[in-house]
């Protein structure tokens, strides 16, 4: 195979002319999203140019306490985006549940993926670790985010359907059974899909990233095959601890259905 | 000893009972009008919500300290609007054994508990097509069929017309006394207080004002 094809900065630039197209469309039909637009597009290149020389300044690092640092703060931020992005208010519970699931399954589905699958010496190598930790991360927090916002909604529109079955002796568990099953199977449902269309829908952007770095598309597809069970693991690990656990956010300690309504302030 | 006990409950605004026995293996009504704290009063009873101030026994027991799983099994309660669950009349009738741990009835129990509410349905039939007063009915055939110690019916058949919820009642009221049930039921309905009540509790503006031993 041959080694990957170096960018121009002028080639890349060339790249920028569809947000152009985007503008001018958004612009013809009036809607106003110019603005967020630029502004997101400004934010992709800053992040990733900040990114770039981050890690490739960290893969000369090869330090497992460095290492560890930096999945914990991608998981510190992962937490902090998911409590201001909720549509739902998190209360003190909710959100120490949220923390604990994602360390948890994350940090469980990494060590094993690392250690078993991946098994390269020394196993903290952060050319590894900080990509796998990244897509393991991402995708577990869309999962929960997705398990939080069911979970809400079905506390707040089925409340008098979570009632009628405590009044007839129905632990809290029991009662809302239903709720955190939709909850799971919501959350697990992006990554189920994605599994499903990978190869014939799309190339998943691992797989494509390596193809274009020069591997072969045979050790892309192995790596693309292992890393997607692994965000598998990792999402359904994050999810099931949460949804097992997060029903008891809604219940005080009579077993009385307590929406949450905890004041936060509203995401633009 | 009685049944409850209430000793200077009070809830919010909402409720202030200074003192209440009621009594077992009787029929009590609870009248009063619209919002004047009758289905507070139930829902204290099986702690779907706790006092702010007060006291509450179950059998001599401050429900406080009782686990509130365990009592609601005890003291099942039928709230106003009826609750069903996906599926058919045998799954909805199966519900309530099944959420409270207790064995599951045999199809022929489950139509006795139906003819007992006066509903002459198969029990393949899907819940959710039934009317609303087919439906209160059937989550009135569902906690008979639990058998508990305590029936707290709230408005039990206010989807009813007149005739067909008197029959009703008059048949519930019969099932429980035949099983030893302690009947506790809301209504707005002086007549079938009258008719089927042993005690009858009158609630106005959240205290009670009055109460009646119906001589039989």
């Amino acid at each position: 195979m041959n080694g990957v094809l170096q960018l121009e900065w002028y080639r890349l630039a060339a790249a920028y002319v569809f947000v152009i197209i985007l503008i001018i469309m958004v612009r013809i039909k009036k809607i106003p999203r110019e603005r967020e637009v630029l502004l997101s597009t400004v934010r992709m290149t800053l992040q990733l140019i900040i990114v770039g020389y981050v890690l490739q300044y960290l893969f000369t690092q090869a330090n497992a306490w460095m290492t560890g640092l930096i999945v914990l703060l991608m998981l510190a931020f992962a937490i902090y985006t998911l409590f201001k992005r909720s549509k739902h208010p998190l209360n003190r519970q909710l959100k120490k549940l949220i923390a604990i699931s994602m360390t948890s399954g994350i940090l469980a589905s990494l060590l094993f993926f690392l250690l078993v699958v991946i098994h390269k010496t020394p196993w903290y190598e952060p050319s590894y670790v900080i990509p796998v930790a990244g897509m393991l991360i991402g995708n577990s927090m869309t999962g929960i985010a997705l398990g939080v916002n069911t979970l809400a909604q079905g506390m707040s529109s089925r409340r008098s359907w979570i009632e009628g079955s405590l009044m007839l002796g129905a632990a809290p568990k029991e009662a809302c059974r239903e709720i955190i099953n939709q909850a799971f199977d919501a959350a697990l449902l992006p990554t189920i899909n994605s599994m499903v269309g990978m190869g014939i829908v799309f190339l998943p952007g691992m797989m494509t990233g390596q193809i274009l770095g020069g591997a072969s598309p045979i050790v892309a597809v192995e790596y693309q095959i292992a890393i997607m069970l692994g965000i598998l693991g990792s999402v359904s690990l994050s999810v099931m601890v949460f949804v097992q656990f997060a029903y008891k956010a809604y219940f005080n300690d009579r077993q009385q259905l307590v929406l949450v309504e905890e004041p936060r302030q509203m995401v633009k | 000893m009685a049944l409850f006990e209430l000793r200077k409950v009070r809830y919010r605004e909402v409720l202030h009972v200074h003192e209440l026995n009621i009594e077992a293996h009787k029929v009590t009504c609870i009248l009063g009008e619209s919002g004047s704290g009758k289905t507070t009063l139930l829902q204290l009873l099986n702690e779907m919500i706790t006092p702010d101030d007060g006291t509450i026994l179950y059998r001599g027991r401050s429900i406080a300290h009782m686990d509130p799983v365990l009592l609601r099994r005890e003291c099942v309660m039928v709230p106003q609007s009826p609750v069903i669950f996906s599926g058919s009349i045998r799954d909805n009738l199966g519900m309530g054994l099944k959420m409270s741990a207790r064995a599951p009835a045999t199809d022929d129990e489950m139509r006795e508990s139906l003819r007992a509410v006066c509903l002459s349905k198969e029990l393949e039939e899907a819940a959710d097509r039934l009317s609303g007063g087919e439906k209160q009915r059937l989550c009135l055939a569902r906690a008979l069929l639990m058998s508990p110690g305590v029936l707290l019916l709230d408005e039990p058949t206010a989807a009813l017309d007149e005739a067909t919820s008197l029959e009703v009642l008059t048949s519930i009221t019969g099932r429980a006394r035949a099983e030893g049930i302690s009947l506790i039921i809301v209504t707005h309905s002086r007549s079938a207080a009258d008719l089927i009540g042993e005690n009858i509790i009158y609630v106005h503006q959240g205290k009670i004002v009055s109460r009646e031993v119906v001589s039989s």
